[in-house]
């Protein structure tokens, strides 16, 4: 097993990244002049959002991938990055409500579009979860999951055009988080957030597949002894 | 009238002459909607501006077209009926195309009470907002048909299609109530547009893998 042994020098590296990433957050990384040290949730926020919307795209290529073969391998890989995904998408919302808190003085606004888009995008693949157990496994199951990946995906961009749309009768002032360009020591340091955050989503996202597949090994053995 | 276009007729024609049997859906959906909109004025403070009881006129439609696709697999689910279809039908995208149009039917047809009934309740309606109405409803017709027959082939059946349905439609309502209040609709119209195309295209592509076991 090839992937196996693969897992745990991935998931020191994640670790290492881990380490170097809050260092150059703190150390390294000036303090924002505008917000303060609430700013620092910002190489944290944005990685994870990124993150999800890299999980998605996977879960609908995977999707496509089973349309096209037919191959019940990627219905698992295309269900796993759904559910990191949701997992992220998840700490998407409580950081980006956090960050709201401290920078706007709320837990929510409306007035933000990629809150608003993270809030649609979240309950529709919440959802997936409710549609994909409802239905007994076998094909049907997995060409349903795969479509609805990809229209989760389809989504992604027909929401925020939407979302941007309705701003503009919803509220008249966007919000807009118009603060100094980037210096280089921040762009570091958020590419490496970035690397650490992506690579810990790989890294869960392969321990989950490892972690089903011995279990239908387990269940299958189980059958063939019974 | 053959092939492609001759089975989509055959299929539509079918689920309206059904209905007009029966009668089990559009009456339900016309009340409902009316009735929707009796909610909305006890909904809205009295000072509420007609902007927010257009807002609430499509709660009344996507709620409407939900109820109404709740039931649109309903005669093919029984007796086997998917199957044969499945088995007859040369091209499936056909079977989905004669479903939209048919929800496509009801769903205008609801609307044309609601929008009548709106004005006299509330506030006149113009053009570019029954322009909106109309390209919503091809748009969530189209959508509805696929998340419907997705649905349906759930344990859960009626439970699961609000659920699928509703974050999907929610850039047809911003696009709708844009098309209504704001001073240049025509964007909310083009976007409607786009909407309809992208996921028409996509659901008429889809559709074949969903009914398949």
């Amino acid at each position: 097993m090839s992937s196996r042994s693969l897992l745990v020098p991935l998931a020191w590296l994640t670790v290492g990244l881990f380490a170097v990433a809050t260092t150059l957050v703190f150390f390294v990384a000036p303090v924002d002049a505008d917000q303060g040290l609430s700013q620092k949730i910002f190489y944290i926020h944005v990685p994870i959002a990124l993150t999800t919307y890299g999980c998605f795209g996977l879960a609908a290529w995977k999707g496509f991938r089973l349309l096209m073969t037919r191959d019940e391998r990627f219905d698992l890989e295309s269900y796993t990055a759904v559910h990191q995904g949701t997992i992220f998408g998840a700490l998407t919302l409580i950081t980006g409500s956090i960050w709201a808190k401290a920078s706007w003085g709320r837990w929510w606004t409306w007035g933000s579009d990629q809150l608003v888009l993270f809030l649609v995008l979240f309950l529709f693949y919440c959802a997936y979860f409710m549609v994909r157990y409802s239905i007994g496994e076998g094909a049907q199951r997995e060409r349903i999951s795969a479509v609805y990946a990809i229209f989760g995906v389809a989504m992604i961009p027909v929401s925020f055009m939407a979302i941007r749309l309705a701003s503009d009768f919803i509220h008249p002032t966007v919000f807009k988080r118009s603060g100094p360009d980037m210096e280089t020591s921040m762009f570091v340091a958020f590419c490496v957030s970035w690397l650490g955050i992506g690579l810990l989503a790989y890294l869960m996202y392969r321990v989950e597949i490892h972690g089903k597949r011995v279990d239908r090994r387990l269940r299958e053995l189980r059958e063939s002894v019974a | 009238m053959s092939g492609y276009a001759g089975d989509v007729a055959a299929l539509a024609r079918k689920d309206l002459r059904l209905e007009l049997r029966s009668r089990e859906t559009l009456p339900a959906m016309v009340l409902f909607v009316v009735a929707m909109l009796v909610v909305a004025h006890f909904a809205l403070p009295e000072q509420a501006s007609d902007d927010a009881a257009f807002g609430l006129l499509w709660v009344a439609l996507v709620f409407t077209a939900v109820l109404g696709l709740t039931r649109a697999w309903v005669p093919e689910r029984s007796a086997g009926a998917l199957d044969g279809l499945v088995l007859a039908t040369t091209d499936l995208s056909a079977i989905w195309l004669g479903k939209a149009i048919a929800s496509l039917a009801f769903l205008l047809a609801a609307a044309a009470v609601a929008v009548p009934a709106f004005s006299i309740l509330f506030a006149p309606i113009d053009a570019y907002a029954i322009g909106g109405i109309v390209l919503a409803s091809i748009g969530i017709s189209a959508v509805g048909a696929l998340a419907s027959a997705m649905a349906a082939a759930t344990r859960g059946r009626e439970i699961l299609l609000p659920l699928i349905l509703l974050p999907l439609s929610i850039p047809l309502i911003a696009g709708g109530v844009g098309s209504g209040v704001s001073p240049e609709p025509g964007r909310y119209l083009a976007f409607l547009g786009l909407y309809d195309v992208v996921f028409a295209l996509l659901s008429w592509a889809a559709f074949e893998y969903v009914v398949t076991e």
